[in-house]
């Protein structure tokens, strides 16, 4: 962890000492062990016959009791199976999106930062662009175009949710280049791959961490979205495909609450873990003014 | 000369809005009525006969040009299911969306910048522990479950449906107070997720200001701490906070898509959850083009009156 003293970014350096001080973040970070857990281990455990609509015997609407202790969906399926089953699928989607998102925004912040010119002019009206449009009206649009399935939902999310990180990052590359040492390192011969990659990348790594984690709490959001407004992948569970059936097969008007309770929690927790372990490592990256 | 560069800014990025309206709806999906009538009997006859009535069948440059050119003229296509103007559909459809995101804006906006301010002014006090972890959980509640939750909740109390019960008398008076009946639900769910962001915006706008030299002179003066909040901190913290609530207008954009299509509110939110269901890529076009048009124009208008209500802009 040398490079961020090096680079006079953050003077305390980045030690897990402070990161333990946000009792909210390693708090968060718990919870999503947890579930990182039972989306790994849950699926392997469960007997396929239990989660297909044409075997299962059990009675439908069942409430929660001795049998299922989340009861039963519109079909008999038990509520408390389908909720680990669908761990994975929001999960994997926030994941791979965010890391998407990250990886457009921090290739279109470094770029404009460091090219100056026509370039980064234009990267910047488009960013700026896509800053402002309402994400979810984009990503919708796109996994309406797109045939369905769980690589649209990523691409649509991931495509739409990096401006944010691009402004970011290209206000620290910008911070950074403007620093005596580039110009040292510039005189001295670097080329754009040296100073990029020894110069600005040890710098804006942590800020892309940090706009990782919190890119991830608005993907599992999106996701849900998406597939509560019937775009998801028809063939997995998702905790936002679960709540597409409570309200495609009336658990509202049945006060179904045992169908429409879980998946919203799981997802609220799960989104707020995610928020305070961003915001933990944020206090932690950015240094205080 | 900052007017004429925030004018062409706007301009061009609505140029922008009708080129990615094209590209999304009518390049990337290759061939939009093989989409559109999948799963329904349509014949390859019937399926050339559409294309040539949307003209699909000519080149897409020339279909850019007539797309730009209809654009121009105030024309949005035809819709798909509705066999209708898209642009007429849209309109019948604009009020409702006006009166739930407008309400919902100016309760939001008024309720998070006040909690907003306390929560800031007396930093890591309970009131502001309370406030900004409510925040966070509601920011991380999907809004249509909210909806769902707080409609099950309620039961009877308040109608989940529509806009207008078909019984009621048909005088100004119990019209008004029917929609207002109705209104109650979806304008508490979009509040809800919309307001914890904004509490969030004028809470870290605010402790910016908070070590500001002029308020410690404010203090020295011997202004009460009620005073020195009112007449000095706030003031100066709530531009940026306002502008930034503008820009995030597309937040409340797309609450609004998922709580009318919750609560069946038949505003442009409800058309959209059709228009995807469909699918009727040209409604949705149109819909992206109109949404993304006023969030540009909205932009346009925090930015012109930010730099009218500070001064500190112009100097910049």
């Amino acid at each position: 962890m040398n490079g961020f003293n090096a680079d006079g970014f953050n003077a305390d350096g980045f030690n897990a000492a402070r990161l333990l001080e946000h009792k909210a973040g390693v708090a968060g970070a718990a919870i999503l062990a947890v579930a990182a857990l039972v989306a790994v281990v849950a699926p392997l455990l469960i007997p396929a016959d239990a989660l297909d609509v044409t075997r299962v015997t059990d009675p439908p609407w069942q409430a929660p009791g001795a049998g299922h202790w989340l009861g039963t969906d519109h079909t008999g399926r038990s509520i408390a199976l389908l909720m680990v089953q669908g761990a994975g699928t929001s999960l994997f989607v926030g994941l791979t999106a965010a890391v998407l998102a990250v990886a457009i925004g921090a290739l279109v912040g470094v770029v404009s930062g460091h090219f100056g010119g026509l370039l980064a002019g234009a990267l910047l009206r488009v960013t700026d662009f896509f800053l402002v449009l309402p994400a979810l009206v984009l990503a919708i649009a796109l996994s309406t175009v797109l045939p369905r399935g769980l690589s649209t939902i990523v691409l649509a999310i991931g495509l739409t949710s990096w401006p944010s990180t691009a402004r970011v990052v290209r206000a620290q590359t910008l911070t950074i280049e403007a620093r005596p040492f580039v110009e040292r390192a510039r005189a001295l011969g670097g080329g754009h791959g040296h100073v990029i990659a020894r110069h600005v990348m040890p710098s804006v790594v942590p800020l892309v961490l940090v706009n990782a984690t919190l890119a991830v709490a608005s993907a599992i959001v999106a996701e849900s979205t998406l597939a509560f407004l019937g775009l998801g992948d028809p063939t997995r569970i998702s905790w936002g495909a679960l709540l597409h059936q409570a309200q495609l097969h009336g658990a509202v008007p049945q006060r179904a609450w045992w169908f429409l309770l879980p998946p919203g929690a799981a997802i609220v927790v799960v989104v707020l873990a995610f928020t305070l372990v961003g915001r933990a490592l944020e206090a932690v990256v950015t240094p205080k003014r | 000369m900052r007017l004429a560069g925030r004018l062409g800014g706007a301009a061009l990025s609505l140029v922008m809005v009708a080129v990615l309206g094209f590209f999304l709806f009518r390049v990337v999906p290759g061939d939009p009525v093989v989409s559109m009538t999948r799963g329904r009997p349509t014949t390859a006859a019937m399926q050339a006969e559409l294309r040539a009535q949307f003209g699909l069948d000519r080149p897409l440059h020339e279909q850019f040009f007539s797309y730009v050119s209809s654009l121009l003229h105030g024309d949005l296509g035809t819709s798909f299911t509705f066999r209708r103007p898209v642009a007429e559909v849209i309109g019948e459809r604009l009020g409702p969306t006006v009166l739930l995101v407008g309400t919902a804006t100016l309760i939001a906006v008024g309720l998070g910048l006040w909690l907003g301010v306390r929560a800031a002014w007396r930093r890591d006090s309970a009131f502001d522990r309370a406030t900004t972890g409510v925040s966070l959980t509601l920011w991380a509640v999907p809004t249509f479950w909210l909806g769902m939750l707080l409609m099950m909740v309620t039961g009877d109390l308040f109608p989940s449906r529509g806009m207008r019960d078909t019984d009621t008398a048909p005088d100004f008076v119990s019209q008004a107070l029917d929609v207002a009946h109705h209104l109650v639900l979806p304008s508490i769910t979009l509040v809800a997720v919309v307001c914890a962001e904004y509490v969030l915006i004028m809470r870290s706008s605010l402790l910016e200001e908070m070590h500001a030299p002029y308020l410690v002179t404010a203090r020295a003066k011997g202004l009460r701490d009620d005073l020195v909040r009112r007449r000095h901190a706030v003031p100066n913290a709530v531009l940026p906070a306002i502008t930034l609530v503008f820009l995030r207008f597309g937040l409340v954009v797309a609450g609004a898509i998922t709580t009318e299509t919750v609560f069946s509110w038949p505003g442009l939110g409800l058309l959209f959850y059709d228009a995807l269901t469909g699918p009727d890529y040209f409604l949705l076009q149109g819909l992206l083009l109109v949404t993304a048009g006023a969030v540009v124009v909205m932009n346009l208008l925090a930015d012109l009156l930010h730099g009218v209500l500070d001064p500190r802009v112009k100097a910049v």
